[in-house]
This record gives C-alpha cells, sequence and structure tokens, in this order.
C-alpha cells in the first residue's frame, strides 16, 4: 500500500484493496473488541447483550464510553447521551461518503452502517472524494473483526491482558495521521487540518467527549474562502 | 429490560440513524461545487480532529502519555516514506516499549 493518493485505475481502488489496507488495524480493532466484551460483562451486560451492541452501534469509543458509564454506577441516560455525542461525528462524516453511495433506501442505509472511521479514512482519496468498494471491503473486514471479538471477550476473555500494554491505542491516530499525511499539499487542507487540530484540542478539557471532534468540522469553512 | 439492554437498543437506534442521515437524503449525487469544496476539507479537519483526541484526550482531561512517543515514531516513519502498514507497526511498538520502560 502506497501513502501517496490512489489513481483511479490503481489495483487497490477494489474491495480487496479496502479489506487488505485495513488489515493491520483488524488486530488493534480485535484487540479492542475482546477488552470491550469483557468490559460490557463486568458492566452488567448479557453476552449477547455486548454482542449485538456491537453488531448494531458498530462504534468503539461510543461503546466503551456507556458500558464504562454504567459500570461505575452511572445512568442510563448518562451512558446514550455519551454514547450520542460520541458517534454525531458520523452525520458530518456521512455527508462525505454521500456521493458515493447510490441505490435504493435499504441499499444506502445498509453500506452507511459500514462507515466507521477506519473504513472512511481508508475509502478517502483525497480532494474530498471516496471510493465506495474500498469503504465496503474495509468496513466488511472491520465488522467482522469488532463483533467476534466481542463475542470472545464476552464469553471468557478475562484471561486476555490490557491492549494497551502492546501499544494497540497508538495504532488508531497512527493510521488516521497516515491518512492524513498525503492530503497535507494545498493550502486550504493545511489550514483546514490545522484549525480542526486547534479546535479539537481546545475543547477536550471543557466539551464531553465526542463533542471536540464534531465541532472540528466547523474548520471545513476554510473553503469558502475564494 | 435491564439497563444493559435498554442502553444496546437506544445507542444502537441512534447511531444508526445519524450514521445513515447523509448518504440516505444526499446518496448518489454529487454535490453542488460550493458544498463540495467546502465537504472536501472536512475529511482533512476531522482526521487532524481525530489524531489530537486519540493522542491526547483521556476522557475528558488532556494528557501526554506514551501516545506521544508512538505517534512521534509515526511522523519519523512518514517523512522517510514508510507505508501504512509500518507506520501503524512503528507507532504501537514505540508506545509499547515506552509503557514497558516507564
Amino acid at each position: 500500500m502506497s501513502s501517496r493518493p490512489l489513481e483511479p485505475k490503481d489495483p487497490g481502488l477494489s474491495f480487496g484493496g479496502g479489506a487488505r489496507a485495513v488489515l493491520p488495524l483488524t488486530i488493534a480493532v480485535a484487540g479492542f473488541g475482546i477488552s470491550y466484551g469483557v468490559l460490557a460483562r463486568s458492566a452488567g451486560f448479557p453476552p449477547l447483550a455486548a454482542v449485538v451492541m456491537s453488531a448494531t452501534t458498530f462504534a468503539g469509543s461510543a461503546q466503551f464510553a456507556s458500558a464504562s458509564i454504567l459500570e461505575g454506577g452511572g445512568a442510563v441516560a448518562s451512558a446514550v447521551t455519551a454514547a450520542v455525542l460520541l458517534n454525531a461525528r458520523y452525520g458530518p462524516i456521512g455527508v462525505t461518503v454521500a456521493p458515493v453511495i447510490e441505490g435504493g433506501f435499504w441499499r444506502r442505509f445498509l453500506i452507511a452502517q459500514l462507515v466507521v472511521d477506519e473504513s472512511w479514512a481508508i475509502a478517502h482519496r483525497g480532494d474530498g472524494r471516496f471510493d465506495l468498494r474500498r469503504l465496503i471491503g474495509a468496513g466488511l473486514v472491520l465488522y467482522a473483526a469488532w463483533t467476534s471479538s466481542t463475542a470472545v471477550g464476552a464469553l471468557g476473555g478475562e484471561f486476555l491482558g490490557d491492549p494497551n500494554v502492546l501499544g494497540l491505542d497508538a495504532a488508531f491516530p497512527a493510521l488516521f495521521l497516515a491518512l492524513l499525511w498525503p492530503q497535507l499539499r494545498n493550502a486550504r487542507a493545511i489550514a483546514a487540518a490545522l484549525l480542526g487540530a486547534g479546535i479539537a484540542s481546545t475543547l477536550i478539557p471543557v466539551a464531553p467527549p465526542g463533542v471536540p471532534i464534531v465541532a472540528a468540522s466547523v474548520a471545513c469553512l476554510v473553503g469558502l474562502r475564494r | 429490560m435491564t439497563a444493559a439492554w435498554v442502553v444496546v437498543v437506544i445507542v444502537g437506534l441512534a447511531t444508526m440513524a445519524i450514521k445513515a442521515i447523509g448518504p440516505v437524503f444526499l446518496g448518489g449525487r454529487p454535490l453542488p461545487g460550493r458544498v463540495q469544496a467546502v465537504v472536501g476539507l472536512l475529511a482533512p479537519a476531522l482526521l487532524a480532529a481525530l489524531v489530537v483526541t486519540s493522542v491526547l484526550a483521556a476522557g475528558r482531561d488532556l494528557v501526554l502519555d506514551e501516545r506521544l512517543i508512538g505517534i512521534a515514531a509515526a511522523v519519523v516513519a512518514l517523512l522517510l516514506r514508510a507505508p501504512i502498514l509500518v507506520v501503524v507497526v512503528v507507532a504501537a511498538a514505540a508506545t509499547a516499549v515506552a509503557r514497558a520502560v516507564v
């Protein structure tokens, strides 16, 4: 896989290309899926509930947040609010991929469910355009890894340790940075990235988790300058 | 129904709806030029925000921990034009080593 933007005829622009691109991440995703399953059990989730949540919500940070709130004795309303705030970024993210998602209502609805940070980032071709086949290929691999590893953790992964010991938590920012890197070629993209990073880091200490990322989408308005 | 199932159902339905809004209502149509110019910059803005929050945030706290060493190693790998797989592995390995040493 190359870190330069992909050309239209690149063989990487396929279901298999997306699946291969996301494969290294699946190790990290599976590690966190197992630890989510373990956390959900200790938060009082039946194993089936943990797996159903991974299969329907399919968004790691929101699932971790809501399970830890319940585990710490928090209210259902706080758990739901935290998860919804964390997933609010999928509103703007969904708008960016919408032009390539064609077909009837259910097809569009189902493909939209495969959008997570990692599949979205891998499907991005630079200059704001996305490749549908890479999105689906990467999304399906991540979906399979996330739900099956949740089941492993929920059904008895207690013996497995903390994935952070292996540094797996650093794999995600590294992926996002690696996918951002080739886009930093024009002044507007650099301005949007710096502004987005500035907004997010300023809001981390003052806003609930999730809000800093959503607020950073305002940075795209630098595109209005002629 | 237990608290866990209530959370599973509400968060699941809400997340599926949030993810579907853009593709269901705007799906399959190119965005107008001016809108595309703005939406095209959502990717760098959101990716940068994801980098910052996944390196610096611990809940509501800004923290400097071993993840910074991982992302610094990732920057070095990117400057050396390493492929993405190598960048990701280097970041995880550097973070793991830093945690083991500290």
